[in-house]
């Protein structure tokens, strides 16, 4: 099939950004969709002219390095599908495709294609973790997590931290993702003991981050390729509310 | 050279509790004054990285990813072992041991693999208390699950994403120690080369990928944790950037390269669809658990598989090997299925995939069970290729996944160059010459949390070490080594792609040093990668700038190093005049088609020492001795 690609170039993060047009033929349904920008980028290296810049890695979905928005959808328009897994069957010949960056405040454009994600870590670092040190751990049957549980963990934890619930959000909100770290925590009997603090601590971060609230568009759960539910942010926000009138946060207001 | 792996004495059950009391400490004050740089931040790097800030040592971490979560170890899907015996089935810390030795087809260790299970169970403790969400069972406690390889279940697992959660695990023990201002974090950061003074390690260059900087730490000690090369073949269920560099330039300066020859070939993965394909996607074996491996038993059946009544079809696996049947190994399981793909019975437009069929499980445990055990896999599988598996067969074909191979390291986990640790997918391991499945995770994790923070504690208590700083002139002139290597690829000026290379030593790479070698493929392959690479350094096309964010040229400095490797590699298989796991040599095979291998002539691990591009390098053995497991044919039939 023949495609017309307008495609975001940006030099860096100081210089302003613009669409370009692309022609490519010779596309196949079988490829990903990153594998087209692939046969594109070869292209352009032949002709001498810088390649399209864009993050990727495994392909296969999960490491989250993808962040491409496809005709104003993150990671385009396949439900519960990464860029990487998208594949050129969802397309049709003659189409026109505009392919721009992951958009929000708190993610500065890099170089074309490529976004500044790092806020991700920093609200990580505030405390999307459980404090044991190698070598504290209980043997690990003494720890019991109900089933139902357990999976509700998992569903969370899915997240592959690729940022997408922070494009599609039309406040720039990473509610989706720090959610998610919260409520994978918050299921578990191992997340208790800092269940308040972490809380806490990473909407702190996450608000410094220059990330939006949150506005019940539903947006974020629409684009998620992991289909996290909001019903994580639903957790999230009793949380914060039972961790800011607790002993927790008079202890963070002292220690400031 | 004979290497010394530098095992302790004793009985094998003793000898890491022996060895851990007599190595020598470092007390918790002089921690803080021994800095190390860990480069990588996979499963090994990231838990080695986070153990060692919590004792108190100062760490600088380095990926080239954004984050530290991208690591490809979060690509691993099914599961990690160990010797825990939940389910009763009559597991135990010997029973792991024997089978990984055997697995391995006794090229590794023994005290390392045994030393390997003993941790498997720490580690399952520290997962679990750092909220990784294991399966489980109704009650609350741990499930388990077979694995490829095994005849019990001792593999955890958190859905077809056991990987994702272990590495996030050990990322968030990262993060923490990078939050509380332990851990110095360099992202978008490569290691070019590491810098060696009066015959230690003692730091590394790095290129900032973001601005093209060029720029110097240096450390007590180094901790390479840089995962695998199974890229060399250009398709692999690698990611994308995943490559040799880290290894292999310290290969350059003095470490010495084990086994690089030991590769293996996943069975069951996504077959390529044509020419544009970037990469090839692993179905997880835990499939193999209730699909039915399968080809027609006549070759050049075209007809759809559906139409393929069940006398018709040939189950080889469970005919072959009928203890273990769909669940052999998977060396033996990709060689299968390579032979019956020769004999013209393979299946699909190429002819080269063999079906993995459910309609037994389906009908035998219904839709419902089988979509909550594989369902993110059908999933998957369905958006890649188009095809319904629970309708038709999937259709798959082995791929290059893991390298067995890797730098040479004792039992310490440090190579011949003092100061230099390897952990992970990095080291020539534990897995000898075949891994088993879900023991990647394990060792990843063994070196990672448990082994490497008290042996290198051991090598800074028995060392004296010189103050050193980026100003010494070895870091000035690595530097400029490297300046010159990025310069000189950015003036070729020819007509050829970065990727084009890859993609054609990939080829040279598949056809003669894959799933089988002969000598003379071998021989062949001895004379096109040299051409290669001299065609590479002459007309390779670059664009952008070298002081900038340029993918042309990272990928460039990493195909640069590929080309080399690739001749180390065959030369590796060339000399191991044998057939053993992975290797397989096709002069040396029982008349069923099994590995032969020869302990007379190759009971050795064959660590490799650089002399110079396109010079045959020095080989150096150590020899490997098999006192609790004693040599026998690996049979699984």
């Amino acid at each position: 099939m023949k495609l017309t690609l307008h495609i975001w170039r940006q030099k860096n993060s100081s210089e302003k950004g613009h669409f370009e047009t692309y022609q490519l033929d010779n596309v196949i349904e079988d490829m990903s969709f990153l594998e087209m920008l692939d046969v594109l980028n070869e292209k352009l290296v032949l002709e001498g002219k810088e390649p399209i810049a864009f993050d990727h890695d495994c392909r296969e979905g999960i490491c989250g390095a993808c962040s491409l928005t496809i005709n104003g959808i993150p990671h385009g328009p396949e439900k519960a599908t990464t860029t990487c897994q998208l594949h050129m069957r969802k397309f049709k010949d003659g189409d026109e495709i505009w392919i721009e960056p992951f958009r929000a405040k708190a993610f500065p454009v890099i170089k074309d294609l490529i976004v500044d994600r790092s806020a991700f870590d920093r609200i990580i670092q505030a405390g999307g973790f459980i404090s044991v040190n190698t070598g504290q751990a209980p043997e690990a049957n003494s720890i019991l997590v109900p089933k139902q549980n357990a999976e509700k963990a998992m569903d969370a934890a899915q997240c592959i931290g690729c940022g997408a619930c922070v494009a599609a959000c039309p406040n720039g909100s990473a509610m989706l993702f720090v959610s998610a770290k919260v409520a994978h925590f918050a299921y578990l009997p191992q997340g208790q003991p800092e269940r308040k603090l972490r809380v806490l601590k990473m909407v702190e971060q996450m608000q410094k981050e220059g990330f939006g609230n949150c506005s019940n568009m539903y947006e974020c759960e629409a684009a998620c390729p992991k289909e996290i539910s909001v019903r994580n942010i639903a957790l999230m926000f009793r949380d914060y509310l039972k961790a800011s009138c607790s002993e927790e946060k008079l202890e963070l207001v002292e220690n400031e | 050279m004979i290497l010394d792996g530098k095992v302790p004495s004793g009985h094998i059950t003793e000898k890491w509790d022996k060895h851990r009391f007599e190595m020598k400490l470092v007390s918790p004050a002089n921690k803080r004054k021994y800095k190390i740089l860990v480069v990588g931040t996979g499963l090994a790097g990231a838990s080695a990285a986070a153990s060692l800030a919590e004792l108190g040592y100062q760490v600088e971490v380095f990926t080239y990813h954004d984050s530290p979560r991208r690591a490809h170890s979060i690509a691993a899907q099914g599961g990690i072992n160990a010797a825990k015996n939940y389910p009763n089935d009559g597991d135990s810390i010997w029973r792991l041991f024997y089978d990984t030795v055997k697995g391995g087809d006794f090229r590794s260790r023994e005290a390392n693999v045994y030393r390997l299970a003993q941790v498997s169970n720490n580690i399952i403790d520290q997962c679990v208390a750092q909220g990784v969400p294991f399966a489980r069972e109704y009650s609350g406690y741990l499930a388990n699950r077979s694995f490829g390889g095994a005849q019990l279940s001792r593999t955890f697992y958190a859905r077809g994403q056991t990987g994702q959660q272990l590495l996030l695990g050990a990322y968030s023990a990262l993060m923490r120690q990078v939050g509380l201002k332990k851990i110095i974090l360099h992202t978008r950061t490569e290691m070019l080369d590491l810098v060696v003074i009066d015959g230690v390690a003692r730091g590394i260059v790095t290129r900032n990928l973001l601005n093209g900087k060029i720029e110097s730490f240096v450390g007590d000690a180094v901790v390479l944790a840089t995962g695998g090369y199974s890229n060399v073949f250009f398709l692999s269920t690698n990611a994308q950037a995943c490559n040799v560099t880290a290894t292999y330039r310290a290969y350059k300066r003095g470490a010495f390269f084990a086994n690089p020859c030991f590769t293996q070939i996943h069975p069951t993965c996504i077959p390529q669809s044509g020419e544009h394909q970037s990469k090839l996607t692993l179905m997880s074996e835990s499939l193999r658990n209730d699909g039915r491996v399968w080809v027609p038993k006549n070759p050049g059946d075209k007809r759809k598989p559906t139409d393929i009544p069940e006398d018709e079809r040939d189950y080889y696996l469970e005919r072959m090997y009928p203890s273990y049947g769909n669940l052999a190994p998977r060396d033996i399981a990709s060689r299968a299925a390579k032979r019956v793909c020769d004999e013209g019975r393979g299946v699909g437009p190429t002819g080269n995939a063999v079906y993995l069929d459910f309609s037994d499980a389906i009908k035998r445990l219904g839709k419902k069970v089988i979509e909550e055990r594989y369902g993110n896999l059908f999933e998957m599988y369905e958006r890649i290729t188009g095809d319904n598996p629970y309708e038709t067969p999937m259709m798959i074909y082995p791929a290059p996944h893991y390298t067995m191979g890797g730098l040479w390291v004792d039992y310490n986990l440090m190579s011949n160059l003092p100061g230099l640790h390897v952990i992970g997918e990095a080291n020539f391991s534990d897995h000898g010459a075949n891994r088993l499945g879900a023991s990647a995770l394990m060792q990843g994790l063994a070196d990672g949390y448990f082994i490497l923070p008290y042996t290198i504690g051991h090598y800074f208590a028995t060392t004296k070490l010189e103050k050193v700083t980026t100003d010494h002139p070895e870091f000035k002139k690595c530097e400029e080594e490297v300046k010159e290597r990025i310069k000189k690829l950015m003036s070729i000026n020819g007509k050829k792609t970065p990727t084009q290379f890859h993609r054609e030593l990939g080829k040279i790479m598949w056809d003669n040093v894959g799933m089988a070698r002969t000598e003379e493929s071998l021989k062949k392959a001895l004379e096109l990668v040299p051409k290669l690479r001299e065609e590479f350094w002459s007309n390779l096309t670059m664009v952008g700038e070298e002081g900038d964010l340029n993918i042309v040229l990272e990928k460039a400095l990493r195909v640069a190093d590929f080309l080399e490797f690739a001749e180390l590699m065959i030369w590796d298989a060339l000399e191991r005049d044998e057939s053993c796991g992975g290797h397989f040599r096709e002069e040396h095979q029982y008349p069923d088609g099994e590995a032969k291998r020869d302990d007379e002539r190759f009971c050795h691990v064959a660590a490799w020492e650089y002399t110079g591009v396109g010079n045959k390098p020095i080989r150096h053995i150590e020899p490997l001795t098999f006192e609790y497991v004693p040599l026998t044919v690996r049979s699984y039939k």
